[in-house]
């Protein structure tokens, strides 16, 4: 298991600077110059090449990558081109949205989904369990943004009970204030994100249901929930739990859409216009930190799979055979 | 040029299309412009905070740093002063400056300060003050879009505390309107991008990046406090996401409704009011007039007279909005009706054309930039165009691309700007500005009208010049913006005209 941890650490540590080198390029690939982003109508080529000059861009790609690097190293995610602030505390106040948004939608969703999830699966030929299939079906093919708007004509202009958006001015300084304000972003989010949960956790149980092991069990005098509950439960799980690695990750990186709609300061938000902008800087600490944490929810999947299932400790990436 | 609409291009076609079905004159119920601005009969709450909505949040807190629009519209005038102001009306007046001489040359301009001014951060306002801030907009790293306009000032002198003396290297008649832009920072002012040291009614608050900014009373101000406890600014990346907030009262007050379609859930509610003022936002198809087959002002003017602008104006702003054939809107001082130069005439257009040997139609490819409103312009252009002959190609490309190959490179052959400054008229007498319009008379007229010694002459001689890009079809005028500010209805005291994006806040009053 040690030396399981110590080759994963390895690996994101690689994986980590290869999206670093991969992230630089890409973006420099982009036609335009972000100098350009800077100035308006009337600019004259002298204060052009003072911008260029201001920004680096006028410097050779590899001393602006070292240049990067460097700042990196240093914990120091750099200065915006547009605004000349930094990016670090930026990011990590955008953070203070993003995340609890992401984790609170990420618990709702699994809650929701594996109790609905398992009795879909278990009352498969009952209407109901049709139902709540159908229904998750459903629920995959609706875009967010489109829950979202729902959500606030009924919740926001017509009831008048929830915010249509926006985010406390002092953030979590009142924490009631803080959650009124993401809860329909979190239903949101959490609704389409069980939606495919659901189907995840319905076919994992089905595949439990169907399987020698549980009959057998049966066969040997438990009773249904019992041998749900020592084995059925294990073995499923383990394949929901890569898929709940994946879909964590792809609600932290997908939060934008949400945070659009409902006009949340998150990181979503700083990213888009940071690209509008060819703000380098801060599209490469987003990026980085986004890159970071959703290999780290990787790490984490990887390492509670291992935790269920004692027959993964061994294989191949364990390296113990 | 900064202007950054960002609803759904699909949601705009969509709107415009409904819009068409509605026809013209739907602007009706609208206050007209102006009347906002009067003080109601009942007495309002001085404890107020008024909460406005923005889809323009600044980028830093420096105007000659890239702040752009934003930081104007939250600054000026209400955390920032210049020497002088100019009014939501267009008028040039005293602000920091109490006086000021011009020497019988012109060249030389004596400002006596105001006393007793103070900054935020407790200095007492001097003339190195002023002088520091005139020098910060003509600094090499300046990245403000005035620069090239006060390029005329030579030196900056402070003979006493409150005496500033610019000295210019020509007369220059708009060098005091010019001022009007130039905020007086205290000198020893630090972190401009992120703090401020202004002499405003208001300081800053706190600004939370992507979401608010808000002002506070400033105590120690010179002049009329403002009429509420202070305010605050929420950004908004949609204009849906704005149009909701203001029906849920989220915020009292919009600053610029980008969003017509929405117009009409506001305008027939007694809870709100809709005011359709005079922005200084020109869209503009520019043709480039180096190249074939711009080049013939016969070709320029047949495509001018082939484009109902009537017609796109409404089934874009439905019913808001102004036509007016030139660059200049009404609320510069040599603004004049010129829509009658170029009529909408589609007969008069083929026999330009003809005239211009090019009897048989051509064709050219439109640089249109991707967002809104342009696309929709774009496709309704080509359709208008279609009927003389002319087969359109739309090119759509980002801002940034529109920067290097339209603005820098030059390599157009027709293009959608809007362009957003009042008194911009003068650049059709730069030959090397990127529609490359070059009229000896007008480079003249306008150079002539810089020097003028009256504002009257000044006007007078813009006023030429502008009768002549008309005349010449410089580029084709499609129409001017509507600056339309929705506000509940307990709200008066604001802006209506937001001229240069600026909306000066301290007169504001709710209840």
């Amino acid at each position: 298991m040690i030396t399981y941890l110590l080759r994963r650490a390895a690996f994101l540590v690689v994986s980590l600077l290869l999206a670093c080198v991969v992230l630089f390029l890409l973006l420099r690939l982009l036609p335009g110059d972000p100098a350009n982003a800077l100035l308006s109508v009337g600019a004259t080529p002298e204060q052009i090449e003072a911008a260029r000059h201001r920004i680096g861009s006028d410097r050779p790609l590899p001393e602006q990558f070292a240049t990067w690097l460097g700042q990196m190293a240093g914990l120091d995610l750099g200065e915006s081109f547009v605004s000349t602030l930094p990016v670090g505390p930026e990011i990590a106040s955008r953070l203070a949205v993003t995340v609890p948004l992401t984790l609170l939608s990420f618990a709702l969703a699994v809650a929701v989904a594996v109790p609905v999830g398992f009795v879909a699966a278990h009352r498969a030929d009952t209407w109901y369990g049709a139902l709540l299939s159908g229904l998750s079906q459903l629920g995959i093919a609706v875009p967010a943004f489109w829950v979202g708007m729902l959500l606030i004509t009924v919740f926001a202009l017509r009831l008048r009970v929830l915010p249509a958006g926006g985010f406390p001015r002092d953030d979590w300084a009142d924490p009631v204030a803080a959650l009124t304000s993401l809860t329909l972003p979190v239903v949101t989010v959490a609704l389409v994100m069980s939606a495919s949960l659901i189907r995840y956790v319905r076919s994992a149980t089905l595949d439990v249901l169907g399987s020698d092991y549980l009959r057998t069990f049966r066969a040997l005098g438990s009773s249904f929930a019992g041998a749900m509950w020592r084995h059925g439960l294990r073995n499923a799980a383990v394949p929901v739990v890569s898929i709940l690695g994946i879909e964590l990750a792809t609600t932290f990186l997908g939060a934008v859409v949400v945070e659009s709609v409902f006009v949340l300061p998150g990181l979503g938000g700083m990213l888009v216009k940071g690209i509008a902008q060819h703000d380098y800087p801060v599209i490469q600490g987003i990026l980085f930190v986004s890159t970071f944490a959703v290999l780290l929810i990787g790490f984490a999947a990887d390492l509670v799979q291992r935790l269920i299932d004692p027959r993964l400790r061994g294989s191949v990436a364990g390296g113990k055979r | 040029m900064k202007r950054t609409t960002t609803s759904l291009i699909g949601a705009a076609l969509v709107a415009a299309l409904a819009l068409a079905g509605c026809g013209s004159g739907s602007g009706g119920s609208a206050a007209p412009a102006g009347s906002a601005s009067a003080a109601p009969a009942g007495a309002f709450d001085p404890g107020a905070t008024i909460e406005i909505g923005s889809l323009y949040e600044p980028q830093n807190l420096d105007n000659t740093g890239g702040g752009g629009q934003g930081v104007t519209e939250a600054f000026n005038g209400n955390v920032y002063e210049g020497l002088f102001r100019l009014t939501d009306e267009g008028k040039v007046e005293n602000l920091l400056a109490e006086t000021h001489k011009v020497s019988s040359d012109g060249r030389t301009y004596t400002f006596t300060l105001r006393d007793g001014v103070t900054f935020h951060s407790g200095d007492p306002l001097t003339a190195a003050d002023v002088k520091y801030s005139i020098e910060k907009v003509l600094a090499k790293d300046s990245q403000s879009a005035r620069k090239s306009s006060l390029s005329v000032v030579k030196s900056v002198e402070t003979p006493d505390d409150r005496t500033v003396v610019v000295k210019l290297s020509d007369k220059s008649i708009s060098f005091v309107y010019n001022l009007s832009y130039v905020w007086v920072i205290n000198d020893t002012a630090k972190d401009l991008a992120k703090s401020e040291d202004g002499t405003g009614p208001y300081k800053l608050g706190e600004w939370k990046r992507g979401a608010t900014l808000s002002l506070v009373p400033f105590d120690g101000y010179w002049g009329t406090p403002p009429t509420n406890k202070g305010v605050v600014f929420h950004y908004f990346t949609s204009a849906t996401a704005l149009n909701n907030a203001l029906l849920t009262n989220a915020v009292d007050v919009v600053t610029s409704e980008q969003s017509p379609d929405a117009l009409e859930q506001f305008k027939n509610n007694p809870a709100y009011k809709v005011n359709d003022g005079h922005s200084t936002t020109k869209l503009l198809l520019a043709f480039n007039d180096r190249v074939k087959p711009f080049d013939n002002k016969l070709v320029r003017k047949a495509v001018s007279s082939a484009i109902d602008n009537r017609k796109l104006l409404d089934s874009i702003w439905g019913g808001y909005g102004t036509l007016i054939g030139s660059m200049v809107p009404p609320t510069d001082p040599w603004y004049e009706d010129l829509t009658g130069v170029n009529p909408y005439d589609v007969e008069l257009a083929k026999k330009q054309l003809a005239e211009a040997g090019l009897a048989g139609g051509f064709e050219f490819t439109l640089d249109t930039p991707n967002y809104d409103p342009h696309p929709t312009v774009a496709t309704f252009v080509k359709s208008e165009l279609a009927k003389i002959g002319v087969n359109v190609t739309i090119n759509v490309i980002t801002a940034d691309e529109w920067y290097t190959k339209v603005f820098k490179n030059r390599d157009f052959t027709a293009t959608l700007q809007e362009h957003v400054n009042d008194r911009d008229v003068v650049w059709y007498g730069n030959p090397d500005f990127y529609w490359g319009y070059d009229n000896p008379e007008v480079t003249k007229l306008v150079a002539e009208a810089e020097r003028s010694d009256t504002a009257e002459q000044q006007a007078e001689l813009l006023k030429k010049a502008n009768r002549q890009i008309a005349e010449d079809a410089a580029s084709d005028w499609l129409y001017l913006y509507p600056q339309i500010v929705v506000a509940s209805s307990e709200l008066s005291g604001y802006p209506v005209n937001g001229l240069n994006s600026q909306f000066y806040a301290y007169g504001i009053k709710k209840g």
